[in-house]
């Protein structure tokens, strides 16, 4: 059995998107290392509530890292210590006994902050519905052997589609960038026989949204890839800066 | 009220063919006049929304997570099966059937389960055409791999990772039609209850998750596609936000319940580690295709299993079960491992665990093969537990993963609420007492993409609807009353928190209402689930405002539903004196310890109908075998 461990916390707290916010600082004994940082924090939020207290607010879900909902900076590095993990896959056997430990949100301006630690994504999906799909109607697809995919392209187009939306690359972002997550999809359709007919389409619109949701320009600092709970690596923001140039020469609308 | 499944008449391939000519199809220009209400964007959700909008329905499509890419089906690893039979191995849509009929032991319906296999290769040529990227052999073909029940390899998959690009593929269509402009989306956005009028589903409450506003929405059909109830167990595999109170609220307003006692419990779970825990982790069935479970032959034997040599080792499954060895269903593997830790053979500190061994596979094949296979598997079990499952075995145990029970619909996936319409695991409907792995991902997208959207056109085809608004009393009062419900629990104050009666309603359910249930065991379950609801309602304490984002109090709702379910889990399986897969009554067993199931008694659907606090009346709903014989389930 490991001993357990206290945690001191310093944590962005905000009623709402337009009130003040200001770092909080909490104590929370009685951790166990092979907890979750995430179950540090529901131990946090019953002695809040114990106490009467407003807990803190933080999204999660599927606590194994898939489903790209958690999402906090901690002591300065989206998604915390460890890298290729989630927030809700670090445990903390990562900590010492004692160590004080700073929780802050997301910081961009296309993601407004909701509550505390919550923040409202919602400028991903936007991006996404301008292009981020094949236009295929139910009913209608081809015999799936019909399409062919070499092996090599099929295991890049996943490394791309293993995207989760989390937003860490626009948090370790100094220009709040969202390229990364564009890029993911525009490469993984790109790699794929299927996603050729709306190919120049795709990488306009979907890069002329990334701009109007006030993300900024990529200037290759890399620090997305280092974050990037699934590894996905910036070749494919190369791959976009091709399409979209190339798409930009061939397509006026 | 007499239960009519619906089901068309026919020889059973061609049941579903003849529906579909049989059924009302709207006009393409009318379709744009219905207004349809989809509940949840998983692979059911995000695939009827998308679909719907297609074809011109106007579409309102709520999640309670930030963005629909979010919802639980993306925790789905192993993958989709499908009778493609691309491996040559003798597979067909009758085999798929099969398997799934026998691997449900008997107790879903023939029609739904042959029209699940023949919809099966359309999910693959249409995820394949969105751009799902499956894994592929080097001549550009699918790779697939065999699960548990099965003796093919039929099941699709994209690493660990298949619900996870399978929801990404129906959410790229849910966006397409968003753009559009068919489907809106409303996040954070959470039903707490449906509206009837003149008898007939029209519309919904919600109460968005941000501000704490209650909304009426109107409609003329809807869809709930929700998921399931596993969360009343407090400890599962579901995401800490699936819940069971849209199912259930509507359950509240006349729409029946079906068999709520079958749900299962997966077998290959990372197992827990402490109080604190907040979920389990599942560890793909897949697994099994390479791994040996085993534990050790002698009571106490607590040596490292490194040093525990191979006589002294019992590979339990391969040994009961020589045929299907480790791949045997999850409910035989799951209560095998219970009945070897019951024995006191169980592993690691609790005595709580199996082994799960890829030595062997490791030694045959490389382990460069094996960190393909699992590689992300591999990781996150190594990110839990700290320990390298390339040199040691991993520990597993069974958890809650999933409900075959749900609320009832016929084979138009309607309720007995008109209108009312129920798909993917929030429906009771294909997978019998036992879902065979990589069957629920084919469940989802089957309902979404290839049934629903053609049989609610039946529904609105043939429907009187009368014109309503949101102004209407039925709408006004439901939403005064869902409103006080969320006021009323803000104002008790109580001494107890909402996770503490969370947790105490989940021991009550895993130790009456678990892996296995005696006589004795349900009545106790029965008496103190209400004593500990009646204790809820007096004594939560829920933290926080009504009007800001405010999880406490979402979860207090939640609860509060999960102390009504649970007595009802509780009920149907007292009922219930047969075992059947994942429904295991001590009192009926084979000689050799299986599960035993009383045809003569029970072959029906229990479809229970709530009537007051703690009282339902229970409607029966007979199976009727015309193309498989009921046999003993055997996997030697």
């Amino acid at each position: 059995m490991k001993k357990n461990i206290s945690i001191h916390l310093k944590v962005w707290r905000q009623k709402d998107a337009n009130s003040k916010g200001k770092m909080v600082s909490h104590t929370v004994n009685g951790v166990n290392p092979d907890m979750s940082f995430l179950e540090m924090l529901d131990t946090l939020n019953e002695d809040l509530i114990k106490k009467g207290e407003e807990p803190l607010e933080f999204d999660n879900d599927c606590r194994e890292g898939i489903c790209g909902m958690c999402g906090l900076v901690i002591n300065g590095t989206a998604h915390g210590p460890n890298s290729g993990t989630t927030t809700c896959e670090l445990r903390m056997r990562e900590f010492q006994n004692g160590d004080t430990i700073i929780v802050e949100p997301w910081r961009a301006k296309a993601f407004p902050i909701i509550k505390d630690l919550v923040v409202d994504r919602q400028s991903f999906d936007r991006i996404i519905s301008k292009g981020g799909y094949i236009s295929i109607r139910v009913g209608n697809a081809p015999e799936a052997t019909s399409i062919l995919v070499a092996k090599e392209n099929a295991d890049l187009a996943m490394d791309a589609a293993a995207c989760i939306g989390c937003g860490a690359c626009v948090a370790a972002c100094p220009n709040s960038s969202a390229s990364l997550f564009t890029s993911a999809k525009i490469s993984q359709l790109r790699l794929l026989p299927q996603g050729e007919p709306e190919r120049n389409r795709r990488a306009l619109n979907m890069v002329f949204q990334m701009d109007e949701e006030l993300f900024g320009n990529c200037s290759n600092h890399a620090e997305c890839q280092a974050v990037c709970p699934k590894s996905v690596s910036i070749t494919h923001i190369a791959r976009m800066r091709r399409e979209y140039l190339k798409a930009a020469i061939k397509y006026v609308d | 009220m007499k239960l009519d499944s619906k089901i068309p008449s026919g020889p059973l391939s061609e049941k579903w063919d003849k529906h579909k000519f049989d059924i009302n199809v709207v006009n393409p220009k009318n379709k744009r006049k219905f207004t349809i209400i989809v509940v949840g964007t998983g692979l059911g959700g995000a695939s009827a929304a998308a679909s719907l909008g297609e074809l011109g329905y106007r579409v309102k499509n709520f999640c309670i997570q930030d963005s629909p890419r979010r919802a639980h089906s993306i925790g789905a690893q192993g993958g989709i099966n499908a009778a493609k039979n691309y491996q040559n191995d003798g597979d067909s849509v009758w085999r798929l059937f099969y398997d799934t009929i026998k691997g449900g032991d008997y107790r879903a319906r023939e029609a739904n389960v042959y029209r699940l296999a023949q919809n099966s290769n359309n999910i693959i040529d249409q995820a394949v055409a969105q751009g799902v990227p499956f894994a592929r052999e080097y001549g550009g073909l699918f790779a697939n791999r065999s699960f548990g029940g099965a003796l093919v390899s039929r099941t699709f998959y994209a690493r660990g990772q298949t619900g996870q690009q399978l929801l990404l593929g129906a959410y790229s269509s849910l966006m397409a039609q968003v753009h559009a402009g068919s489907v809106q989306i409303f996040p954070r956005e959470e039903m707490v209850d449906l509206v009837l009028i003149q008898g007939k589903a029209r519309g919904i409450i919600t109460r968005n998750l941000r501000t704490g506003e209650f909304n009426a929405h109107t409609a003329d059909a809807v869809v709930l596609a929700t998921g399931g109830y596993g969360t009343a167990y407090y400890l599962s595999t579901l995401a800490m936000n699936s819940n069971a109170s849209a199912i259930w609220r509507a359950h509240k307003k006349g729409a029946f319940f079906g068999n709520p006692c079958y749900v299962q419990i997966h077998p290959t779970c990372i197992p827990r580690s402490g109080d604190y825990q907040s979920k389990l982790t599942l560890m793909s069935e897949s697994l099994r295709n390479d791994g040996r479970v085993w534990v050790p032959k002698n009571k106490g034997d607590k040596r490292p299993p490194s040093q525990i040599p191979e006589g002294d080792r019992d590979y339990y499954l391969e040994r009961k079960y020589p045929t299907f060895g480790n791949m045997v269903p999850r409910d035989v593997a799951s209560r095998n491992a219970k009945e070897v830790c019951d024995d006191g053979r169980g592993i690691g500190d609790t005595g709580l665990a199996v082994y799960l061994d890829f030595k062997n596979a490791i030694a045959d094949f490389g382990r460069k093969t094996i960190e393909e296979r699992y590689g992300n598997l591999f990781e996150m079990y190594h990110l839990i537990t700290d320990e390298d499952a390339y040199k040691t075995p991993m520990r597993i145990f069974p958890a809650v993963h999933y409900s075959m029970g749900g609320l009832w619909v016929d084979y138009n996936l309607m309720t007995t609420v008109p209108g009312l319409h129920v798909i993917g695991e929030a429906n009771f409907s294909d997978h019998g007492a036992n879902r065979l792995g990589a069957s629920a991902l084919m469940q989802g997208l089957s309902d979404g993409y290839f049934v629903i959207p053609y049989t609610i056109g039946g529904y609105l085809g043939g429907a009187s609807l009368e014109k309503i608004s949101s102004e209407d009393d039925a709408f006004k009062n439901a939403l005064a009353s869902s409103k006080g419900k969320f006021e009323k629990l803000l104002s008790i104050k109580g001494n107890k928190t909402v996770k503490e009666f969370h947790r105490d309603l989940g021991q009550i359910l895993w130790d009456k209402v678990g892996m296995a249930r005696n006589e004795k065991g349900l009545k106790e379950a029965i008496k103190e689930i209400p004593k500990l609801r009646e204790e809820f309602w007096q004594n939560v304490k829920v933290a926080g405002e009504a009007e800001t984002l405010n999880k406490n109090l979402e979860f207090a709702a939640r609860v509060g539903d999960y102390l009504e379910l649970g007595e009802l889990m509780a009920r149907d399986a007292l009922n219930r004196r047969e075992s059947c897969g994942g429904h295991f009554r001590i009192e009926s067993q084979t000689e050799e310890g299986e599960a035993l199931r009383n045809d003569e008694k029970f072959t029906y659907v229990s479809a229970w109908e709530f009537k007051k606090a703690s009282n339902w009346e229970l409607h029966k709903e007979p199976l009727i075998f015309e193309n498989v014989t009921l046999t003993q389930r055997s996997y030697k």
